[in-house]
């Protein structure tokens, strides 16, 4: 009884206040500041002077698909459709690739649905010769580099012509020739390592930049504050961005520390400008991205950006949302679908349409077929051809050592 | 040729590689302005300039992470933490991702780091600057693992780490810095000028990443050992009047098997010598692997003697440090079965 009237005391507070299965879809603590509200400050700002970009959100195309504000970033309908090109094209490869894993041709998959604007805005702000450090979602980044699907596909399939030689989860693209780092399953570890690429950069007097990307969950590790204090005290060349897509797997976001503050407004405690953008806003995220990589190749040093999303599809195939999150969520979500905003956008400046825009969906389905059946012929995880397993000693070290070359001999080889 | 003590070798070999190299650089806590706790950057910032040798904050994976960017982004990062017993917080850093990045990325990003670190007992360190934790290290693929024992393998070893496309963790025996302890704490300190190690040719030379040293010849038992230990198995079998071969490492990972099968073989008797505690130590992996390629030359159980299995004692240092007498216990012991 007397524990009983303890447990009636408990005063520890663990946030919770988030719809789950059942419930309807709640984002009314989701700010929605109108479009082209946010002031565009001059890229030398100091960082306290961020504080109402970092609590406020920074958004472009309005309610009605015009662009608004000093944050415009002015794109031509030629750049508008090649975003909204790659970012149809991102999700229909997500939706192909997802049914090939039901199929069986690999692992594991992971969609970006419902981020594409953070992939394809940020990465068309950036130049080919800056680095990329991205996390598992955003392959975005990919279709504007300008790699094939058909090696895309064959690193998830782990096939022969898998760049990776079959040694990574799908989903954990490298690509050197297209400045991809190499992506890591360890969360944030690419945040601090993007800050020394970028100090490198400096080093070198170069004018490339870095670029990172984490979820906001990540946020919590020891990895995140050493990458702001580093970027913070060296005054590195790179973009710091976080994003918020709500989720953590199960967890939402209230847990990695949403509820008491801004993610986005954790930047200006180390010094580093912190903006808060519409993540389902293609132009708001170029925009920011331009205003930070001319920042970051001006020399003063890093920026924070926050991208509000949310996250539309499971966190990967071994999960099921719908134990969770309401089913309906993602559509409830407040800033809507980031392909349907541009669409409309296009249209209503009278550059797009309908009909247009069904014929480029159906163009990039077929081109996605076409090369997920190519990457097939070179084949798939439980289908030959396969790299030669002897590779799996190769690349543990520059010159192969006694020890493997004794284990690859016993293997057989 | 000119004596030099530990510190200096490696002070000396730093020095050449930020000469020879403009893409080596060099940075961990206190390094930069002051020259480090133990000085083995003393002067190098004031002749090579701020941004070649610099003070990090205090972050050891933030060390880690930002030498994997700049070594991925193409300099050539020596990466100090402070005390080997500080390098967990960048533990993460080491083990997931500077020693998979060629593996991981088929070899399209690699990272050419050195993490050198001051490691090993026997300063009254205590828990927190007395650790060996080779063995957390030579447990990962990826990664080359260094112990030197004397002033000209300290330099000749870090040059050949520095210049090595691989990450290689360089752990400084802290105790041999000034002399060669001999595992006789309370005999006077001695110093590297009245020892052949501490003969340290000036400019570049290296020692190979790989390969043991015999550093005493011997036809009755071998002594398989590294670091500070080496001095103290000298002393040791100077005293038993049993003919050990006493065989350096130098390098844990690749270890060089070929020296240890040869020795092995021609003794049948071996006994492993380190500080680190004894289970799940780096004299296990010796042990097995001794016993996989020797087993039919072997004439006694490989015996080990190492730190026990406990944390690094304070008071209690000189219970813990393996002696001279254990030692020569434990050839007794391998010589009279």
């Amino acid at each position: 009884m007397e524990r009983n009237a303890k447990m009636a005391q408990n005063n520890l507070h663990v946030p919770s206040n988030v719809a789950r299965p059942g419930d309807a879809p709640d984002f009314s603590s989701v700010p929605l500041e109108p479009a082209g509200a946010a002031a565009r400050p001059k890229i030398d700002v100091a960082a306290r002077e961020t504080h109402d970009l970092s609590y406020g959100l920074i958004r472009v195309l309005d309610d009605d698909g015009k662009a608004v504000g000093p944050w415009d970033p002015k794109l031509s309908a030629e750049t508008l459709r090649t975003a909204l090109r790659h970012m149809v094209q991102t999700r229909i490869y997500d939706n192909r690739m997802l049914r090939m894993h039901r199929q069986g041709k690999m692992s594991f998959y992971m969609t970006s649905n419902g981020e594409e604007a953070i992939a394809i805005g940020q990465g068309m702000a950036l130049r080919d010769e800056d680095t990329l450090f991205p996390s598992y979602r955003q392959q975005g980044l990919l279709f504007v580099r300008g790699r094939s699907m058909v090696d895309m596909a064959s690193h998830c399939m782990s096939n022969a012509r898998d760049n990776l030689m079959g040694r990574q989860l799908p989903v954990h693209y490298t690509w050197r020739e297209g400045n991809l780092f190499s992506i890591s399953g360890n969360l944030c570890t690419q945040f601090p390592q993007a800050v020394g690429w970028a100090m490198a950069c400096a080093y070198k007097g170069e004018e490339a930049i870095a670029a990172s990307w984490i979820g906001e969950g990540s946020s919590a590790e020891g990895d995140f504050h050493v990458a702001m204090t580093l970027a913070s005290v060296y005054r590195a060349p790179v973009i710091l961005n976080l994003v918020n897509n709500q989720w953590a797997i199960s967890t939402f976001q209230g847990i990695a520390g949403g509820n008491e503050t801004t993610f986005a407004a954790k930047g200006i405690g180390y010094g580093i400008p912190g903006l808060r953008v519409d993540g389902n806003d293609v132009l708001a995220m170029h925009a920011a991205t331009t205003w930070a990589a001319e920042r970051a190749r001006k020399g003063f040093g890093a920026t924070f950006i926050e991208a509000l999303t949310y996250r539309g599809g499971a966190h990967s195939t071994s999960d099921d949302p719908a134990r969770y999150r309401p089913k309906e969520d993602w559509g409830s979500w407040p800033l809507g679908d980031p392909i349907e905003r541009l669409k409309t956008h296009l249209i209503v400046i009278g550059e797009w349409s309908d009909e247009r825009h069904a014929q480029m969906e159906g163009e990039i389905t077929d081109q996605v077929l076409n090369d997920l059946k190519e990457a097939e012929g070179y084949g798939t995880l439980n289908a030959a051809p396969r790299p030669d397993p002897v590779t799996l000693f190769d690349d543990v070290l520059k010159d192969m050592p006694p020890n493997l070359k004794r284990q690859r001999e016993e293997f057989g080889a | 040729m000119p004596q030099q003590n530990m510190i200096q070798a490696l002070n000396a070999a730093q020095d050449i590689l930020l000469e020879r190299d403009p893409n080596v650089v060099i940075f961990g806590e206190d390094t930069g302005y002051f020259g480090g706790v133990f000085r083995a950057t003393d002067g190098l910032q004031a002749k090579h300039g701020l941004q070649r040798v610099f003070d990090s904050p205090i972050t050891e994976a933030g060390i880690i992470a930002m030498a994997i960017g700049m070594g991925a982004n193409g300099l050539r990062p020596i990466a100090e933490i402070q005390f080997s017993d500080y390098i967990f917080p960048g533990f993460d850093q080491i083990i997931s991702e500077l020693s998979r990045l060629r593996y991981r990325s088929a070899g399209q990003y690699t990272a050419p780091v050195t993490v050198r670190s001051p490691w090993g007992g026997g300063i009254r360190g205590g828990q927190t600057h007395s650790m060996s934790p080779e063995a957390f290290f030579t447990h990962i693929p990826g990664i080359k693992v260094v112990v030197p024992s004397t002033p000209h393998d300290a330099k000749g070893l870090l040059i050949s780490a520095v210049e090595d496309d691989d990450p290689v963790i360089f752990f400084e025996p802290k105790r041999l810095y000034n002399g060669p302890f001999d595992g006789d704490h309370e005999a006077a300190a001695k110093s590297w000028a009245q020892h052949s190690g501490g003969d340290v040719p000036d400019g570049h030379y290296t020692v190979p990443l790989g390969k043991a040293k015999v550093v005493r010849a011997g036809k009755d038992a071998s002594i398989i050992t590294y670091g500070t230990m080496v001095h103290v198995a000298l002393a040791a079998v100077a005293k038993s009047g049993i003919d050990a071969e006493i065989i350096d490492l130098r390098t844990l990972a690749p270890v060089d098997l070929d020296t240890i099968t040869w020795s092995v073989e021609k003794t049948g008797k071996c006994v492993i010598v380190h500080e680190a505690p004894k289970t799940s130590g780096f004299g296990a992996e010796l042990s097995a692997a001794i016993q996989e390629n020797c087993f039919y030359h072997l004439e006694a159980p490989i015996t080990r003697v190492t730190g026990w299995d406990t944390p690094y004692p304070h008071a209690h240092e000189w219970e813990y440090f393996p002696s001279q007498a254990r030692i020569i216990n434990a050839l007794q012991h391998v010589m009279k079965v």
